[in-house]
């Protein structure tokens, strides 16, 4: 058993810095964050303000030129299937079926074919796509396609689950829906998140705690913990005041950058 | 059709009522009737042009038709050439696969290396730039001399026409992979040489297969220049023999056979793409 006091994430003065043709962009200067396990945290801000960054830092997709990743108190020194990324994209393979995009990382580890069956068969009554299961990605819509995604690294026993906007691109009403099954499954399977948004209403209706970020260069402006009770009323007078205390400081950073 | 068809009209209720017989007979036909209308046209012009007229150059339209029969038959004029049709085909037939084969198994790992390894890259993709502009046909004095008369200079010749097609567009498609599916394979725990095969290759796929026809089809093209070389059948051989003996009419007929030998070819090859390439939208 993992000691549940320590973080199963933290960064600690995490920095990144971009070498662009011959010019050097500050993308992230010293993040600190520690998130416990099970938690659900949005990370909300400006474009620029580095969150999708600190996301692939984490992801393992970039490497910190400052600062260190931690998982489990361990550096994160690459790519792995403990931190499972759900991009806006989706980034299915378009030459699997649902089935066979969903078994990709057990069969990639090794599972026995019984094994892989059973995981892919659990996961897409999970995300309740037993109908298209042998549909490939480009037959399926929007929504299908990023329930592919996140059942492919639940899949894959992710014990974190990135999210980088990955309700962005689909219309108002899938992306409701969607939300709602995301909080079911979190709720369901203890999982971790971390998950990038540039919706207010969305970062509040989901997540445990919301951590601002700002941009130029990109950092950590401040948290909040959200502790409404779920499931939470988008309407209700509690909500629409974190609403306005968080449009205020996504604003001052405008306004600061606009200076 | 219906794997090709996306789910959300699959879903839907059948919206398409068929058509009445009559109208869809019409529209059936359309297309192929359409097709048929410019050839019909030439034959016609070619026919007036050239029909009951003394010491022309270019046979009728239905002299072709004949000798044709003949070539493949026989039964008319009884000479050197009725009935080798099937000789002829073959030879070209495996001339132009095996060619194709030879081109495949070298560009295909060349190009996958080329794509993947810089260093390769570096060393070989120069040369082979500057040697791709060459034309096929600057190659024949030299294949025979290298491979002397006969079958493996055609072979070569071939081997060469398709080999360009496949290798550019199998580097093109490695180099053209979608980093974000690379991404993907390694959160899934797919590194290295696995995630090139699990990944790399498959996403490359279309554009492989694009090679491959585009070299199938260049094969067909130089089969002409690859049978040059001095061997006694297929369908090149016969026509630059009939080219010496004044025998134009057979000269169309080579033509017209290799024309619908690579039609129906490249058919096939775009049926077999459609199978396995089915999960990619630009085929299925």
């Amino acid at each position: 058993m993992r000691d549940t006091a320590n973080p199963i994430l933290e960064l600690r003065g995490v920095g990144k810095q971009f070498e662009l043709q011959d010019q050097r962009i500050e993308a992230l200067r010293d993040a600190n964050l520690r998130v416990r396990k099970g938690e659900f945290v949005c990370l909300i801000g400006a474009s620029g303000c580095g969150k999708s960054t600190l996301l692939r830092i984490v992801a393992g997709f970039e490497k910190t030129t400052r600062g260190q990743a931690l998982m489990w108190d361990r550096p994160i020194a690459g790519p792995g299937p403990q931190r499972g990324m759900v991009f806006q994209d989706y980034g299915l393979f378009p030459w699997l079926t649902v089935r066979g995009n969903i078994g990709f990382g057990p069969t990639a580890r090794g599972r026995s074919t019984q094994e892989i069956k059973d995981i892919v068969e659990r996961f897409i009554t999970l995300v309740g796509l037993q109908r298209f299961a042998d549909a490939y990605p480009h037959q399926l819509s929007g929504g299908m396609k990023q329930r592919v995604a996140i059942a492919r690294v639940l899949a894959n026993d992710a014990e974190i689950v990135l999210m980088d906007e990955p309700f962005g691109a689909l219309d108002a009403m899938t992306r409701e829906r969607l939300q709602y099954e995301l909080l079911d499954i979190w709720q369901r399977t203890g999982l971790t998140v971390l998950f990038v948004t540039h919706s207010i209403e969305e970062a509040i209706f989901l997540a445990d705690r919301i951590v601002v970020m700002s941009p130029g260069p990109g950092r950590i402006d401040s948290e909040i913990a959200v502790t409404l009770p779920r499931p939470r009323d988008v309407v209700a007078s509690d909500f629409n005041d974190l609403r306005r205390e968080l449009a205020q400081k996504l604003h001052s950073h405008h306004s600061r950058k606009a200076a | 059709m219906l794997e090709t068809t996306p789910i959300a009209a699959m879903t839907a209720a059948p919206a398409v009522e068929p058509a009445p017989s009559s109208a869809s007979f019409f529209t059936r036909a359309r297309d192929p009737l359409l097709a048929v209308l410019f050839p019909g046209a030439v034959l016609v012009v070619w026919h007036f042009a050239t029909y009951g007229q003394k010491y022309n150059l270019i046979p009728p339209p239905s002299e072709v038709a004949l000798a044709l029969w003949d070539l493949t038959f026989g039964g008319i004029n009884d000479d050197a050439y009725s009935r080798t049709l099937h000789i002829h085909l073959l030879a070209s037939l495996s001339r132009v696969y095996g060619g194709f084969a030879i081109a495949l198994a070298v560009a295909l790992p060349l190009g996958l290396m080329i794509g993947r390894i810089a260093l390769v890259r570096r060393v070989l993709d120069p040369t082979l730039q500057v040697l791709r502009p060459i034309p096929v046909t600057a190659w024949l004095p030299l294949a025979m001399i290298m491979f002397g008369l006969g079958p493996r200079s055609a072979f070569f010749l071939v081997c060469l026409g398709a080999f360009y097609p496949i290798l550019i567009n199998t580097i093109f498609g490695v180099r053209t992979v979608d980093p974000r599916l690379f991404e993907a394979a390694s959160m899934l725990g797919c590194e290295g040489t696995a995630q090139f095969f699990r990944v790399g290759l498959p996403a490359s796929l279309p554009a492989i297969f694009t090679g491959l026809r585009l070299g199938l089809g260049f094969a067909w093209v130089v089969i002409v220049v690859g049978e040059m070389t001095g061997v006694q059948t297929g369908l090149g051989a016969i026509i630059m023999e009939a080219r010496q003996l004044s025998r134009t009419e057979i000269v169309i007929c080579g033509m017209i056979v290799i024309g619908i030998a690579g039609f129906i070819s490249d058919r096939l090859v775009m049926l077999l793409g459609k199978r396995l390439l089915r999960w990619s939208p630009n085929f299925a």
